[in-house]
Order: C-alpha cells, then sequence, then structure tokens
C-alpha cells in the first residue's frame, strides 16, 4: 500500500468517514439541521479529491491513473469513467440529503444513521463504477445494497418492513446467482480481472453453434445479467421494485431510483464492454431482448397505478428499458462512432438523474404535507403549490421524452446509437422504444390532467423548507439545463465512455 | 449553409413565448389588463410576420432571414438553432401571425383563468411559428412537440363536452405520429455522410439523401415521415381525432388548430417528403392522391350528416386537407416537364384553408357566445338578428365551397390542374369533392342563416365590435388572394422551384 494508493481510494475513504461522521455527530447533537448541514457539506471533501484526480488525468493525458507498485491497479481503475459517476453519485446524493432536511425531522431517532447508511450506501455506488476486478465488484455490490435495505424498512410501519425485507432478500438471491456466474467466468479463464478475461475468452476456441463459443461462457453471462437485472430494476427482474418503492421512505426512492441505477449501469457498461468484449457479437442481442422486455412491461403496468410512487417504481423500469437499448448498441460501423453506445447511457443517466429527482423531490414536499401518495390527492395541486406543480409537470414531460427537457436530447442519442448499429433488429427496439414513449404519455400525463385541471379538495397552500426548496430548484434547473444546452455534458459523456474502448 | 444572425425571425417566433413568460411571473395582471396586452402582442407579432414576409425577396438566397447559432457541437452530434424562412414557409410564417391576432380576439369572452388561458395560446403559437421557421431537425421537432402540451391544456380546461376525452385524444394521436418522425430523424441524422441535424444540406439541389448512404431503407424513412405529417394534417384514416378535437376546443383553439396547425403537416409533406425523398415521392404518388381522394370523399359525404356546426366544419377539413395530398402526387406526372401547378396548389389550399376555416369557425363561436347551441336544427333565421355575423358566414362558405374570385377556387383550381396530368382518373373523382362541398355548405347555410326563425332567437344581437376584428382581418385576405393570388403564389412557386427543378433534372436523367 503506497501513499499513491491512499491518494487513489481518497474519495472513497473521505465519503465513507463522512457517514462515519455524520452517525457520530448524531451521538453529539440533537439538530437534525446541522446533521444535514454536516451531511451535505462534507460531501465537497470526496468532490473535491475527484476533481483533483480530474486534474491529475487531465494534465497527465493518461486515460487511467496508475503508478509503479499500486496495489489497488487492477481492482480499481480511476479513470474519466469512474469520476463520471464519482460526481453524477454525489450530485445526488447532496440533493437527496437536503431533500431529507423535512423528512427526517418526522422521524424520533436515528437521523444520524438515516444519513449515514445513505452516504455508505454511495460509497459503494463511486466504488461500483471503479471496480473492474470481479471480487471488489462484488464487494461494492454488497456495500450499495445492504444499507439501501435497511433504509428501505426504516420507517416503523409493515409496509415500510416488507419493503426492506423484500429488497433484502431478492437482493441477495441476485447476488447468490451473480456470484455463480462469477464462479463460472473465473473457473474458464482462469482470472478474475476483466481485462484478463477479455484475453482469455479472446483466445479461447469460438468454435461451434453456440453462442459465445461454449455453454459454460453462455451460462455465465445469463446469471451475470440476472444479478445486474437486479440493480438496473429491469425487467424480468423487476418484482421488487414497485413494493419497495411504494413502501421505502420516499428521499431514499429517490436516491435508489437514479443513483443505485446509475451504479449498475456502470457496471454493466465495464463488464461487458471490457469483460465480454470479445463476445460482443453476442450479448447485445440479449440485452437488447431485456430492453424491449423492460419497456413494454414497466409502461404498460404503469398505466393501471393508483399511487405515485408506485408509478414511478414501473417508470423506472421502463427507463432502463430505454438505457438498455443504448447498452446494446454496440457500434459495429466504424471507429468514431464506436463509443455511441456507452456514451449515449452516460447522457441518458444524467438526464434522467435530473429529472427523475426533480419528479421525486416534489412528490417528498407534497408528500410531507398531505401525508399521501395517491394521485387522486393530487387534485388541484396547481393552486396549492404551484412551484411544486410546474416543477413536478415539467419533470413528467421530461419523462415523456418531450422537449425541450433533458430526456428528449437522451432519447434522441440512445436511439440515434442504436440505429447507428446498423443491425435490423435494433431498429426495430427504436420503433418499440417510442412507441412506449406515446403509452408512457398517457400515465404521465394524466397526473399533470390531475394537478392542472380537476378542483382541489383541500385548499391550504403547501411548501416546503429552504434547503428542500433549493434542491427542487437546482434538480429542476439541471433538467432544463441538459435540455436546451446538452454540449457540455453530452462531451463529458463522450470523453468518459472512451476508456470502455481503450481498456479492451 | 445559411448562416448569419439578424435576429427578425428569433423575435417573431419568441416574442409570443416572452409574453407568455411576462403573464406567468404576473407582470400584467387583471382580466381585462391580460386581454389587451395579448391583443397587443398578438397585433404586434403579426406585424412582425408581415415584416418578414414583405422582406422575403423572390430570387434571391433561396432560405432567407436566417438566424443561427451552434447549439450543440461535439464528437457525433452536430445541432443548431437555425431558423430561416423560403417562399413555402413565408406565407405560412404570415398566416400564423394573422390567426393568431384573430384567435386572442376571438377569446375575449373567456373569463374562467383568464391569465393562463393567454399563456398557453402564445406558447401554442412561439411553437407553430418554430415549426415553420426551424431548419434543423433536432429543432424542428423541438417546436413540434411543444405544441402539444398547451394545446392538450387549452381543449381539456377551456373546452365543452367531453374535453378531457377528446383532449387526450388529440395528444396520443399526435404523439404517436411524432414517435415516428423521431425515428426518421434519427434515422437520417445516422446515415453515413448526414452527421448533422441541419435541414438545409438535404434540400440541396444533388443534396438529398439516396439510399446507398441511407441508415434505413429510403422508403421506410419516407413513410415515418408520412404518417406524422398524416397524422397532423389529418388524412383518413388517421383523422378521427379532429373532429373531437375541433368540436370540444375552444374557440380560439379551433382558430389555431385548424387554422394553422393542420398546415403543420401539409408544410412537413411539402418541406421533407416532397423536398428531401423525390424518387420515393413519385413511387408512391398512387398511393399518396388515393389518400387524397378517399380524405376528399370521405370527409365531405360525413360532413353532409353532421348537425353539430363545428364537427361539420372539422370533417369538411378533412375533406379539404385531402387535395394537399392530390397535389403532391402532380409530381409523377409522366412524359414532358412537372409543371409547378400542383405543388403550388397544395401550399396554396394550406394558406386558403387556413383563413377560410379560421373564418367558420370564428364565426361559429360567435353565433356559439349568443345562443349557447351549435345544433343546426335548433337554429334558422338568423341572418336578420345578425347581418354582419350572416355576411361573414356566407363569404367563408363561398370561399370554402370554391367560388371563384375567392381564395378557396385559387388553390382547388392549381391542384386540379397540377394533378390531372398525372392521374386524370383519380382527380375527377376527387372534383366530386367539390360538389358534394356545394351541397354541405348551402346546406348549412341556408338552415342556420335563413328560413324561419324559432322565437327564441328574437333577442339575439349581431357580432360586437372587437369580434368584428378578426372577421374583418380573415374576408380581407380571403378577397385579397381571390381576386389577386399572384402575390401569394408566386411566393410560393419561388420557394417551390427547387423542388420542381430537382424533379424536373432527375426526370431528364432517367430518360437519359
Amino acid at each position: 500500500m503506497t501513499a499513491y494508493d491512499l491518494y487513489l481510494v481518497s474519495p472513497y475513504l473521505a465519503l465513507a468517514a463522512l457517514a462515519m461522521l455524520v452517525i457520530v455527530a448524531d451521538l453529539v447533537t440533537r439538530r437534525t439541521g446541522l446533521l444535514v448541514g454536516l451531511a451535505f457539506v462534507g460531501l465537497a471533501a470526496p468532490a473535491a479529491l475527484s476533481a483533483w484526480q480530474l486534474a491529475d488525468l487531465t494534465s497527465s493525458g493518461a486515460s487511467e491513473l496508475t503508478a509503479e507498485g499500486s496495489v489497488i491497479l487492477y481492482t480499481l481503475s480511476i479513470d474519466r469513467f469512474a469520476l463520471f459517476f464519482n460526481f453524477l453519485i454525489l450530485a445526488a446524493v447532496g440533493l437527496v440529503v437536503l431533500v431529507s432536511n423535512d423528512y427526517v425531522r418526522r422521524m424520533e431517532r436515528l437521523q444520524g444513521e438515516y444519513f449515514g447508511l445513505m452516504l455508505l450506501s454511495a460509497t459503494g455506488m463511486m466504488l461500483l463504477a471503479a471496480a473492474n476486478e470481479l471480487i471488489s465488484i462484488y464487494i461494492a455490490l454488497e456495500l450499495t445494497t445492504l444499507p439501501l435495505a435497511a433504509l428501505a424498512a426504516f420507517l416503523p410501519n409493515a409496509r415500510s418492513s416488507e419493503a426492506g425485507m423484500k429488497f433484502l432478500i431478492v437482493g441477495a438471491i441476485s447476488s447468490a446467482v451473480m456470484l455463480y456466474g462469477m464462479a463460472l467466468i473465473y473457473g474458464f479463464t482462469g482470472s478474475t480481472r476483466l481485462d484478463e478475461i477479455a484475453m482469455a475468452l479472446a483466445a479461447s476456441p469460438q468454435s461451434g453453434p453456440l453462442p459465445f463459443g461454449s455453454m459454460a461462457v453462455l451460462l455465465a453471462v445469463v446469471l451475470l445479467l440476472a444479478g445486474f437485472g437486479f440493480k438496473m430494476s429491469a425487467a424480468p427482474f423487476q418484482m421488487w421494485v414497485p413494493d419497495v418503492y411504494e413502501g421505502a421512505p420516499t428521499p431514499m426512492v429517490a436516491f435508489l431510483s437514479v443513483a443505485s441505477k446509475a451504479a449498475a449501469f456502470a457496471l454493466v457498461l465495464r463488464v461487458f464492454y471490457i469483460g465480454f468484449d470479445a463476445l460482443g457479437g453476442d450479448w447485445w442481442v440479449l440485452l437488447a431482448g431485456l430492453a424491449a422486455l423492460s419497456m413494454t412491461i414497466g409502461n404498460l403496468v404503469a398505466i393501471a397505478q393508483r399511487n405515485i410512487k408506485r408509478m414511478f417504481g414501473y417508470s423506472t423500469i421502463a427507463h432502463a428499458g430505454y438505457i438498455l437499448v443504448g447498452v446494446a448498441a454496440v457500434a459495429t460501423v466504424g471507429d468514431e462512432s464506436a463509443t455511441f453506445g456507452p456514451s449515449s447511457v452516460l447522457f441518458y443517466l444524467a438526464a434522467y438523474t435530473a429529472a427523475n429527482l426533480t419528479a421525486f423531490f416534489a412528490i417528498v414536499c407534497i408528500g410531507n404535507r398531505i401525508n399521501s401518495d395517491e394521485i387522486e390527492d393530487y387534485a388541484g395541486m396547481l393552486r396549492r403549490a404551484p412551484f411544486l406543480a410546474i416543477a413536478l409537470a415539467l419533470a413528467l414531460i421530461a419523462l415523456i421524452g418531450v422537449p425541450p427537457t433533458s430526456i428528449f436530447i437522451a432519447k434522441i442519442y440512445i436511439f440515434a446509437a442504436a440505429i447507428n448499429t446498423g443491425e435490423s433488429l435494433m431498429t426495430w427496439l427504436v420503433i418499440i422504444g417510442v412507441v412506449n414513449s406515446v403509452v408512457s404519455a398517457y400515465y404521465y400525463l394524466r397526473v399533470i390532467k390531475v394537478m392542472f385541471l380537476q378542483p382541489a379538495i383541500h385548499t391550504e397552500r403547501l411548501g416546503g423548507s429552504w434547503p428542500v426548496n433549493v434542491a427542487l430548484g437546482v434538480a429542476a434547473l439541471c433538467m432544463i439545463w441538459l435540455g436546451v444546452a446538452p454540449g457540455a455534458i453530452l462531451g463529458v459523456a463522450e470523453q468518459a465512455a472512451v476508456v470502455l474502448l481503450v481498456g479492451g | 449553409m445559411p448562416t448569419g444572425f439578424s435576429g427578425l425571425l428569433t423575435a417573431t417566433v419568441f416574442l409570443p413565448a416572452v409574453a407568455a413568460l411576462l403573464l406567468a411571473v404576473g407582470l400584467v395582471r387583471g382580466d381585462r389588463n391580460v386581454r389587451w396586452f395579448a391583443a397587443a402582442v398578438a397585433a404586434a407579432d403579426l406585424v412582425l410576420s408581415v415584416v418578414v414576409f414583405a422582406l422575403f425577396q423572390r430570387g434571391g438566397e433561396r432560405f432567407q432571414l436566417v438566424d443561427r447559432f451552434d447549439w450543440i457541437t461535439t464528437d457525433t452530434v452536430q445541432a443548431s438553432y437555425l431558423l430561416g424562412v423560403d417562399g413555402i414557409s413565408a406565407p405560412l410564417v404570415m398566416l400564423t401571425g394573422l390567426l393568431g391576432l384573430c384567435a386572442v380576439f376571438v377569446s375575449f369572452h373567456i373569463s374562467n383563468r383568464v391569465r393562463e388561458y393567454f399563456i398557453w395560446l402564445f406558447v401554442l403559437q412561439t411553437a407553430v411559428l418554430g415549426v415553420f421557421t426551424a431548419l434543423d431537425f433536432l429543432l424542428f421537432f423541438l417546436f413540434w412537440e411543444v405544441e402539444l402540451i398547451p394545446m392538450y391544456l387549452l381543449i381539456s380546461t377551456w373546452g365543452t363536452g367531453r374535453r378531457e376525452y377528446s383532449a387526450m385524444k388529440f395528444l396520443i394521436f399526435t404523439i404517436l405520429g411524432s414517435a415516428f418522425m423521431l425515428v426518421a430523424i434519427v434515422g437520417v441524422f445516422v446515415s453515413a455522410g448526414v452527421g448533422s441535424f441541419d435541414m438545409t444540406r438535404l434540400l440541396e439541389p444533388g443534396g438529398a439523401l439516396d439510399a446507398s448512404r441511407a441508415a434505413l431503407p429510403m422508403g421506410l424513412l419516407f413513410w415515418l415521415f408520412f404518417i406524422a405529417f398524416a397524422v397532423k394534417l389529418p388524412t383518413w384514416p388517421v383523422h378521427t381525432w379532429l373532429p373531437d378535437a375541433h368540436t370540444d376546443a375552444p374557440t380560439a383553439g379551433s382558430v389555431m388548430l385548424a387554422g394553422v396547425m393542420l398546415k403543420m403537416g401539409g408544410y412537413g409533406l411539402l418541406r421533407i417528403n416532397a423536398g428531401m425523398f423525390p424518387e420515393q415521392l413519385q413511387q408512391f404518388a398512387l398511393p399518396i392522391v388515393a389518400l387524397g381522394v378517399i380524405s376528399v370523399l370521405y370527409g365531405a359525404v360525413v360532413t353532409m350528416r353532421q348537425t353539430d356546426l363545428k364537427r361539420l366544419i372539422a370533417y369538411s377539413s378533412v375533406s379539404h386537407m385531402g387535395l394537399v395530398l392530390i397535389g403532391l402526387g402532380s409530381v409523377a406526372v409522366v412524359g414532358g416537364a412537372l409543371s409547378d401547378a400542383g405543388l403550388t396548389g397544395a401550399a396554396m389550399q394550406l394558406f386558403t384553408h387556413g383563413t377560410i376555416t379560421g373564418l367558420l369557425f370564428v364565426a361559429v363561436g360567435i353565433l356559439y357566445e349568443q345562443t349557447h347551441t351549435r345544433h343546426i336544427p335548433d337554429l334558422g333565421g338568423l341572418a336578420n338578428r345578425m347581418p354582419m355575423l350572416a355576411g361573414a358566414f356566407l363569404i367563408a362558405g363561398a370561399a370554402s365551397l370554391g367560388l371563384p374570385l375567392l381564395s378557396g377556387f385559387v388553390s382547388e383550381l392549381l391542384v386540379f390542374f397540377g394533378a390531372f396530368r398525372a392521374f386524370p382518373a383519380l382527380t375527377i373523382l376527387a372534383v366530386l369533392g367539390i360538389i358534394l362541398a356545394a351541397g354541405y355548405i348551402l346546406w348549412m347555410l341556408q338552415r342556420t342563416l335563413f328560413g324561419p326563425r324559432p322565437a327564441r332567437w328574437d333577442n339575439l344581437t349581431d357580432a360586437a365590435p372587437v369580434e368584428l376584428v378578426p372577421v374583418a382581418l380573415l374576408v380581407i385576405s380571403i378577397v385579397a388572394v381571390g381576386v389577386y393570388p399572384a402575390w401569394l403564389t408566386d411566393v410560393f412557386r419561388d420557394g417551390l422551384e427547387p423542388i420542381v427543378s430537382g424533379y424536373n433534372a432527375g426526370l431528364a436523367g432517367v430518360s437519359r
């Protein structure tokens, strides 16, 4: 362990230390504002360290930070791809911390633990985006999932306990399945490092009619995908999503729906683009199938929902499907567009984070005041809380993919990447995608209709405290900004995605 | 590649949006103030749009008054903010300005949530103006989609009858159509050698996409675009949203819907299907003309049996917009050069139908404010209680059935001239639609304006001065185009000239 190693892992250490600090601070002070402030301001440390690493990368011109004798060299890759997710996850967790301000005030105790668990989970997510070795992937994944399971069960009611239990058990099963896949891969290639796996797979004879060249690899890929599918909340591994979304604390659901998803897609991109690079011609079909299934199931079932959190549960399944279209878009045309697919995924994740956080923050605010998540109770919200209603409406419009919002550009980008592959199957996938967008318009707009058109049952005005309003405003501005001037983030996403090709 | 930034088009397009923003932040309060503020903004925008039309020089650069700056430039995506007008879009910009002002004046009686109402109306106007002037696919699609939400809210909040159902139906149909367009736009964008969303490059002579470079089959791209525009136009069999939306929309919604939003479909067909896919348009001319003829005849027959005034006008729109498809089909002419009559007729039909149907809806709106019914059998003999209104109705009706010296005649004649050389039999069938139009228009006028007057209508008063402003504006434009159409047809012909000469070059190439 060298000092340079410490520098490389410093953002993760800083975030984990912050989690401990918040838990300890809770013992000392009973003031919620202090905890929120500490958790939020403390995030500056990992953010600054990440920025330092980014500056180092830029000045050295290398694709990855390494040094002689570094022991983490083959477990974590500190590259632009990992740093992209560091910033995305830190931004998401920062905003969620602010929004939790009103929410945790209603809790009798365990406020420090609430923030601590959330920060620990964020540490796991950041590690997941950097991990390039199967064992560290597994550990990072568990560090992500376990605190989230505890958070899901945080409320003292049956639904919340059910949510936590379901998340824990389904998570454990999917981990087991994934571990089995990892074991098979190790047995086949003799390594847990993604780059060595890629070399071993490329060297192994790819003969016979079977896809992937061998039954063992096919089985391993399917098992891994089942485990990842749970984290991505992609169908058919989506059973837990609506129940957890409905029962768990709303700010935690906001966090789960964007940060956890982003980390899962980072993992999938790294494992498939680097580890299974040699099999590129085969696995995209599997992912395309998952994409079609997720989009269709998510959108169709969302129509029938009466509870807005449940509806967003199905919506997040559908969006996992859209993002999978980008993952499956392995370019075969030319070198200059080879990063089209992965960079579209990165941009979509940023766009989705902004839009979904905006929506959830509005839901948190409204839910805090009216103590209900039923869509019908949103009647007349435009009169009762104009700011919240307009922000939520904008987010819903963004989630449909209507311009001028972030997800519109992201969808265009993902569909362009898909058609760019030149595969007719991908063209069909795009058509399934746009038809699904139309279906989604129905249920998203129904919420707007209730808020804007139906008369209010109660008339008292609603609003949140200033940290909540600030978080909501920032998320909404990012959502519009990514739609109106997406150039900067598109460029960053393209740079970050280059790593996936160099490493293979 | 057009460059520069004159700012005039940006001002024209975004003036209503800025006004909407000012209303939203509460700069203007009080229903009366809001109304007159809206009227002033709409009038200013009309002036701007007339200036755009007047400054457009025939025979000059193809795209004029260009506003351009880079919007997204990364390694893989290039898009720009690019506005410009040519001979096709300049008249449509003016039409939008004109109907925008009319829509404000017919909305003076709105008393429910006045400020919100005008906000959405202005957002709608900016979106439509943007569609007509955007020359970048991404921007074009952006404006195309932005128009949905205000129209949805206008129908569902300020409409009548089954307004929520109709608004949702409108939305689902349009969004489904634009979903297909999105695939087509992406398909064009990723085609080899394109790599940007700039429409002007694909419109240049010789710059058109060819099958060897296209990412998707050319025929598929053509039909994907066609479906989007056909839903908007609308054409049989995807027209069913229109009667519902029209019937339940507030008057201004109907005026904007029939007057300019249907024209977005026709404009897209001319700009994209005719301009970028010349070979495919020739190849598929027969099914397109057949769809047009079915729309004309089916629309006319269904119109005959309507008893609701607005529904009647809505179905007549289906019939009249079918003529646009027939005009497009004229490009399939074999032997001899293609004349510009058919395409010019199609473009003229967009403008004339906009003013005529706008006037019809304005008249029905005024009538409905007084009588609170649109059921034709309940009405009758209104002409001597409401002479001004009856005059407007008569002029609009006469123009709608194609009476010479009024604008409808010009466009219909041009369409038939152009289409006859390519599809004589189908064109003759379509002319039957005009005879049917005479039937339903005269029948409607006779049943509402003349004949015995039920006693309950004895106390009706004529249209108020503020309601007569849009009537006067639209009557003037209808007569002006009808008496001297050249001021408009010449501009359209100028815009269509590159397309027509492209076809003729293609035809010459084939015969060689």
